[in-house]
Parts: structure tokens; C-alpha cells; sequence
């Protein structure tokens, strides 16, 4: 079965799994374990929201995926990218170029960075069609403004031959996402794909992602650290830290009762809107040093919950359960006290 | 935080009708004039004692700028800058070195903003150079390693280079070099927006913490509205180089009146277990104008729903709006619109 020809769904096969994947980097202190047995899934139609702190693994779970990590000094010392149930990793060259190019795209959070300064964004847009696609320059040109309008640019037609520069930062994001949806992809990765952007812009693009998502019936893996950006628009939320998830839920089912000491403190860290709040709750220390991270749970020096078996057993990603031990919809934490965590 | 019982203590900086343009100017040899950047256009507001005023608004608005002139890092077209009573736009030399010992600043880019090839040691007592009645040289060390203790750092680690710190850190030590002389005020442009959320919690606490010991008036720039109110006593919102609307943080917060005001608490995404759509959406269209040309008449108005014939012709004051005058609710602030509605938009 060619993967080409299945734009269907194979019953229970998720579009895109990432299994116990492992990376890691030389460097100067040592190696640094970046990603530490990252798994996670992404549906047609559906939006997996991964959030964490600097440096906790996200972009480089999603450079493994895209196959633009950089190797060296990275390596991939362990785990499965499944893309309906192939593992990339294992392809021929040639289908994993043709995955990639096709099925999966990917949104940074530096659009200027990601454009070429000196070519016009029309020119950008329809390179994709000519490579990829075969067609003319005319037929090419014509894709563009078409998909310049689908993202909302005003006077798409008049702008197509504009630059980069001549664009706002808002903009210039909905051209990536633009650039992005060009070949219909089946999976969309956006790093961080509104950090740069002023919170009224930010709301217009994370409108637009969720509806382009909803209309082509994409998986949307969004990339954030933001606990907020992603309420709106995620069903369900990996947490990561130094390099692990820590806890996967259903995004309203997390905010309310997170099963993780870590997610907890992240939410109890966030100042209001709708009221002035008393001190606010902080996690005390730092996220480690990946070359050193803590043995056992490696959230264990700022973690209050810690206890003597924190510090000598990883825990593993267990099934997170309502107190009477029935199923809460796929939930899992990473905590030896998850069940103090959530019931208390 | 100052106690609001009591009411505002006295006035430390007024900022009158403050403008600052920049020249936009055209040719190599013989340079000439072609419009101006108003970053600034007529700006008032007072800082009081002890008080915190946040100031929030779009990139682009002009924040820094304002930061710049209160510092005196930039001259001011026109208008005038009052630290108790005295204009200090216009002061020099001695005059002016002794009120710059009471303002000073911290800066967004833990990152940047440190001299890499200077120990933490030198940067922290920078400022004693530049002022060295502030501390005898022989007392200087003892002063620094004093300052690390305030802001939670280890002294010893005095000899130590800014690559050796986190984001966080590096941020403890900027704003240990804003406390050594002794400040009354501190101008904090986005003081924490390149931190984790984790380490953004720390760093506002140990401020809130150092303003109740030393009693500092804050100037807090940020673009998050939440970490805004959570410091701020007042809060005024900025659009295109002027003030949309100023209040206390209730007022701006629970009673907006501004339509600038109510999209930006619209947009600002919330994690609330049962917050999705509940809130009232309001997703401006468009970008902001340029700052070289901006909008007749009001400037939020090229994005606003609800302008019509009267916003493109007159300009909107910033004033207690006719219908709030005898209003008792908190919708009784200044606000700059000809059409301002009093909307609860964060708990909609
Ligand atoms: N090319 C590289 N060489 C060496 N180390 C790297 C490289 N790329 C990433 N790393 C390291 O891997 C770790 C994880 O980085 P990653 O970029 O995935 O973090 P992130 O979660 O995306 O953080 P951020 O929110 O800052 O983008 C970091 O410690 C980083 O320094
Ligand atoms: N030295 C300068 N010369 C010319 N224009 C300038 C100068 N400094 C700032 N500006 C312009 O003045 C306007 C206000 O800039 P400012 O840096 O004050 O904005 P800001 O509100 O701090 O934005 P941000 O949130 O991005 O930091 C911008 O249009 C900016 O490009
Ligand atoms: S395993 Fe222990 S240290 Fe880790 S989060 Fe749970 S309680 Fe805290
Ligand atoms: S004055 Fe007019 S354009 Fe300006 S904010 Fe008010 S209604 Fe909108
Ligand atoms: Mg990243
Ligand atoms: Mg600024």
C-alpha cells in the first residue's frame, strides 16, 4: 500500500505518532539529552497542543519529525516517527522526501527569518507549485493569490509581487501559513507560530490556523509556552519537561484538575485577568541543565511533592483514572503521586 | 503597592503633553526633512510614590520611547518631564547626574542588555563609578555582595560572567543594578517578557517584594495584560504614541470604556478550565497605521467598529467622558473616545 493513495483514514492508526522517540546532542559539557522518550499522536482534524519552558524539547521533537535536525551535532539514538503507520525513520530516501514535502508542513515563529528577503512572496508561494507540483509560472502565480486571499491579505492580486519587508509582522505569518497549506498537507507543525506577535494580531492568526485546520480536516500540532494561546483552539495538550512529557489530557480536562505537580505549578504561576490576585505562586529553582539532569524524576529539586523515591525512580507515564479507577479519556502523568496530585 | 485606602501619596514624576517625533529624512549629502516618526504625541500622566503605573499597548506604540525620555536617553520635542516639580528635559551636568541617581531602569533583554566581558561584580557596581558619593571604594564590594543577597543571588558569586546565569538570573542582576543607588523611581521596560512563566512568577514577586522594602514607584512596561494588572496600582493603555485610556486597575480592567481597551482584553487568550467562549470575542481587522502617518481625528479609528464621521475629523481628549461624570461605577476614568461605553469584556 503506497502512502500516496491513502488519503483515507486506516482505522486505529493515528496519522502521525511519535514513539519513545530519543535525541540527543554533543556538546562541550557532555551529551545532552534534548528529547528523553517523547511520545505523541496527532488525528486528522484534530490539534495537539505541546507546551513547556525553553529548552524542554519541543522545536527539536518537531525538527526529528520534519527531518531538518542537525545532525551532527544531534542524533537520534532511539524511538519511531510513524506516519500512518510507516515509520519514516525506516523509509526509503526517497518516500520519506515525498512524506515530508507533501504531508507534513511546518509554521516558524520567525516568519521574516523564513522568507527570502529578495524574492517577492508570490515568487515564494509558487515555487512550491512549479517544484512540487509541475505547473507554469502563470498557473503558479494565479495558486498564489488564491491562497494570499484564503489567508486574508487584503488586495492579494496588487500585493503578490511585494517583498517580505513590505509586509507586517501579521502578515507576513499568514504567508507562512499560506506557504504552508500550499500542497494540502495532512499534518501542519506551528512552532511557536504567534510568539512574535502583538496580542490582537496574535488573535486574529490563531483564528485563522483553526479555521484553515477545520476546513481542510488537517492534523495541527501547535507548539507553545504559552498556557493561554492554546485553550481556545487545542482538544488536547502534551506537557514537556527537560525532554519528557509529563502529562497528556484533554485541554479543558488539564486546566482544570492537572495530575502533574509541574502543570499545576505552571498554572498556579499565571496572573489573572479578571482580578488582582494576592503573591503569586512560584516554582522555585530552574529547569535543569540537560547534560545533568536530576536522576529519578527529573523535576524532583523544585518539585514540593518530592519525596525519597522522587529522587531514585523515574517515574513512568502512568493512566491517569477518576478515583474509583475508571478511565479519564487517554490521560497520563509522569508523577510516582499523580493520584494526590489530581484527587487530592 | 501603595495602599489605596489612603489615595495617592504625592506626585514623584508628572509627564506633561510629552512628544517626541522622529525626523524621517531623505538624501545622502544634503539631508533633508520629509515627515516625522510621532512616537510619542502628547502624553500626560503622573507617578506617584511608592505606586506602580503599568503601561501596556502594541509594538510600535511607543513605550520605550517614553521609557527613553524619562531617562533622558532622548531629548523630548516639546513638553515637559517633572521629577518633583523640576523640569529635568532641560537640566545638565551636575544638576542633572544628581536627579539620575534617584530614575533608573531596567531593561527587557536579560540577554543584551549586560556587558558580556564584565563580571556581575563590575555591572552591579557600575553605577557606583558614575556616583561615587553613593558608596566609599573600599565599601563597594561589600555593597554588591549585599545587593545579590536582596534579589536572591548567591554573592559569591561576584566574579562570575552573565553567559554563567539563566535568563532568570540575568534578570536579578539588571535589577540589582537598578536598585544600587538607591532609587525612588524604576523605569521596567518588559521587565520579564523573556522569561519562562516559572521564572517570570520569581522575578515579579522579588519586585513587588523590594518595592514594599524601599518603597519604589514603578514605570512597568509590558505587553501582558494579566502580569500588568497583577503589579500595577494604575494602568494606562497606549495606541499609536498616544494614551487610549488611564485608570486605576480596576477601572480599566473591569470598566473599560475605551474600544481599544475592550479588543485588546478580548484578545488576550485565558487557560480557564471553563473559559472557552464564554468570553466576548472582539478580532480587530487590519494592522496599525504607521506612526510616520497616522489615522485624522482618532487614531484607533481605521480599526475600530464603531467610528464614524465625527472620529475622522475631531481628535478624542483624554478625559472623564460627559455621560461617566456622575457616574459612581469605574467607568468614571479618563478615556480618549468620542463614543466610550462602559464593557465588562474579562468576565463576560
Ligand atoms: N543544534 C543544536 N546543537 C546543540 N544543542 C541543541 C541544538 N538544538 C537544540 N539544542 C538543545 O536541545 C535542547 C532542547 O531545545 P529545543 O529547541 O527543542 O527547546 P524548545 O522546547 O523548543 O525551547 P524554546 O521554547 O526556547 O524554543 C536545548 O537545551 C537546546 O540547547
Ligand atoms: N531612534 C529612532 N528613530 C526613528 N524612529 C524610531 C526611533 N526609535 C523608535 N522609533 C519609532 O518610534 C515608534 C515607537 O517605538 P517604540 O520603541 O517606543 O515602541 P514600543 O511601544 O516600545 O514597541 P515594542 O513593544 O515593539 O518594544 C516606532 O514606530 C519606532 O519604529
Ligand atoms: S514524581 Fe515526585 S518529584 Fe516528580 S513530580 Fe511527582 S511528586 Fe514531584
Ligand atoms: S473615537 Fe471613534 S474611532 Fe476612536 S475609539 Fe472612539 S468610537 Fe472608535
Ligand atoms: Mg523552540
Ligand atoms: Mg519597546
Amino acid at each position: 500500500m503506497s502512502i500516496e493513495m491513502t488519503k483515507a483514514d486506516v482505522p486505529g492508526v493515528p496519522l502521525l505518532e511519535v514513539r519513545d522517540l530519543h535525541v540527543e546532542f554533543r556538546t562541550r559539557e557532555g551529551q545532552a539529552k534534548a528529547v528523553n522518550g517523547v511520545s505523541y499522536t496527532v488525528d486528522a482534524g484534530e490539534t495537539l497542543a505541546v507546551l513547556g519552558e525553553s529548552g524542554s524539547g519541543k522545536s527539536v521533537t518537531a525538527q526529528t519529525i520534519m527531518g531538518i535536525l542537525d545532525m551532527p551535532p544531534g542524533r537520534i539514538t532511539g524511538g519511531e516517527i510513524l506516519f500512518r503507520g510507516e515509520d519514516m525513520l525506516k523509509m526509503p530516501e526517497d518516500q520519506r522526501r515525498r512524506v515530508r514535502g507533501d504531508k507534513i508542513a511546518m509554521i516558524f515563529q520567525d516568519a521574516l527569518s523564513s522568507l527570502n528577503p529578495v524574492l517577492s512572496v508570490g515568487y515564494q508561494l509558487g515555487e512550491m507549485f512549479r517544484v512540487h507540483r509541475g505547473m507554469s509560472r502563470k498557473e503558479a502565480k494565479a495558486k498564489s493569490v488564491e491562497l494570499m486571499d484564503r489567508v486574508r491579505i487584503p488586495a492579494a492580486k496588487e500585493r503578490v509581487n511585494d517583498y517580505p519587508h513590505q509586509f507586517s509582522g501579521g502578515m507576513r505569518q499568514r504567508i507562512m501559513i499560506a506557504m504552508a497549506l500550499a500542497l494540502e498537507p495532512d499534518v501542519i507543525i506551528a512552532d511557536e507560530p504567534t510568539t512574535a506577535l502583538d496580542v490582537t494580531v496574535q488573535a486574529q492568526v490563531m483564528d485563522l490556523l483553526s479555521e484553515l485546520q477545520r476546513d481542510f480536516n488537517m492534523g495541527l500540532i501547535l507548539i507553545t509556552h504559552d498556557l493561554g494561546v492554546v485553550a481556545d483552539v487545542a482538544d488536547k495538550i502534551a506537557v514537556m519537561y527537560a525532554g519528557r512529557i509529563v502529562e497528556h489530557a484533554p485541554v479543558h480536562e488539564l486546566y482544570k484538575r492537572p495530575a502533574h505537580p509541574y502543570t499545576k505549578g505552571l498554572l498556579d504561576s499565571i496572573p489573572r485577568l479578571d482580578h488582582k490576585g494576592k503573591e503569586l505562586y512560584a516554582i522555585k529553582g530552574l529547569p535543569p541543565s540537560l547534560t545533568a539532569v536530576p536522576s529519578g524524576c527529573a523535576f524532583n529539586p523544585r518539585c514540593a511533592m518530592a519525596r525519597d523515591v522522587c529522587r531514585t525512580e523515574v517515574p513512568p507515564l502512568a493512566e491517569v483514572t477518576e478515583r474509583d479507577g475508571s478511565p479519564l479519556g487517554g490521560r497520563t502523568s509522569a508523577c510516582h503521586f499523580w493520584k494526590e496530585t489530581i484527587h487530592g | 503597592m501603595a495602599d489605596e485606602a489612603a489615595g495617592p501619596r504625592e506626585p514623584i514624576l508628572e509627564v506633561r503633553a510629552l512628544v517626541k517625533h522622529f525626523p524621517l529624512t531623505q538624501g545622502i549629502l544634503f539631508k533633508r526633512q520629509v515627515g516625522a516618526v510621532k512616537a510619542v504625541d502628547d502624553i500626560s500622566f503622573t507617578l506617584h510614590r511608592g505606586e506602580t503605573l503599568g503601561i501596556v499597548g502594541e509594538s510600535g506604540c511607543g513605550k520605550s520611547t517614553v521609557a527613553k525620555l524619562l531617562m533622558n536617553l532622548e531629548q523630548p520635542t516639546a513638553g515637559e518631564i517633572l521629577y518633583k516639580g523640576e523640569d529635568i528635559s532641560k537640566l545638565s551636568g551636575r544638576a542633572l547626574k544628581a536627579v539620575r541617581r534617584n530614575i533608573q531602569m531596567v531593561f527587557q533583554d536579560p540577554y543584551t542588555s549586560l556587558n558580556p566581558r564584565m563580571t556581575v561584580g563590575d555591572i552591579i557596581g557600575e553605577p557606583f563609578e558614575i556616583h561615587p558619593e553613593a558608596a566609599p571604594k573600599g565599601d563597594r564590594r561589600r555593597k554588591v555582595q549585599e545587593l545579590l543577597d536582596v534579589v536572591g543571588l548567591n554573592p559569591e558569586y561576584i566574579n562570575r560572567y552573565p553567559h554563567q546565569f539563566s535568563g532568570g538570573q540575568r534578570q536579578r542582576i539588571g535589577i540589582a543594578r537598578g536598585l544600587a543607588l538607591n532609587p525612588e523611581v524604576i523605569i521596567c521596560d518588559e521587565p520579564v517578557s523573556a522569561l519562562d512563566v516559572s521564572v517570570q512568577a520569581q522575578v515579579i514577586n522579588l519586585m513587588e517584594r523590594l518595592q514594599n522594602e524601599y518603597d519604589l514607584a514603578y514605570l512597568f512596561i509590558a505587553h501582558d495584560l494579566s502580569i500588568v494588572r497583577h503589579i500595577s496600582d494604575r494602568v494606562g493603555v497606549m495606541y499609536l504614541g498616544k494614551l487610549a485610556e488611564i485608570g486605576t486597575d480596576t477601572e480599566i480592567y473591569d470598566h473599560p470604556t475605551h474600544p481599544y481597551t475592550q479588543a485588546l482584553l478580548s484578545a488576550v487568550p485565558q487557560p480557564d478550565p471553563e473559559g472557552r467562549d464564554t468570553r466576548e470575542r472582539i478580532i480587530l481587522t487590519g494592522d496599525v497605521p504607521s506612526p510616520a502617518n497616522p489615522p485624522s481625528g482618532c487614531r484607533f479609528r481605521t480599526r475600530c467598529w464603531k467610528a464614524q464621521d465625527k472620529c475622522a475629523e475631531e481628535v478624542p481628549l483624554l478625559a472623564v467622558p460627559e455621560r461617566f461624570k456622575d457616574s459612581d461605577t469605574g467607568a468614571r476614568h479618563d478615556s480618549a473616545c468620542h463614543f466610550a461605553e462602559d464593557k465588562d469584556i474579562v468576565h463576560a
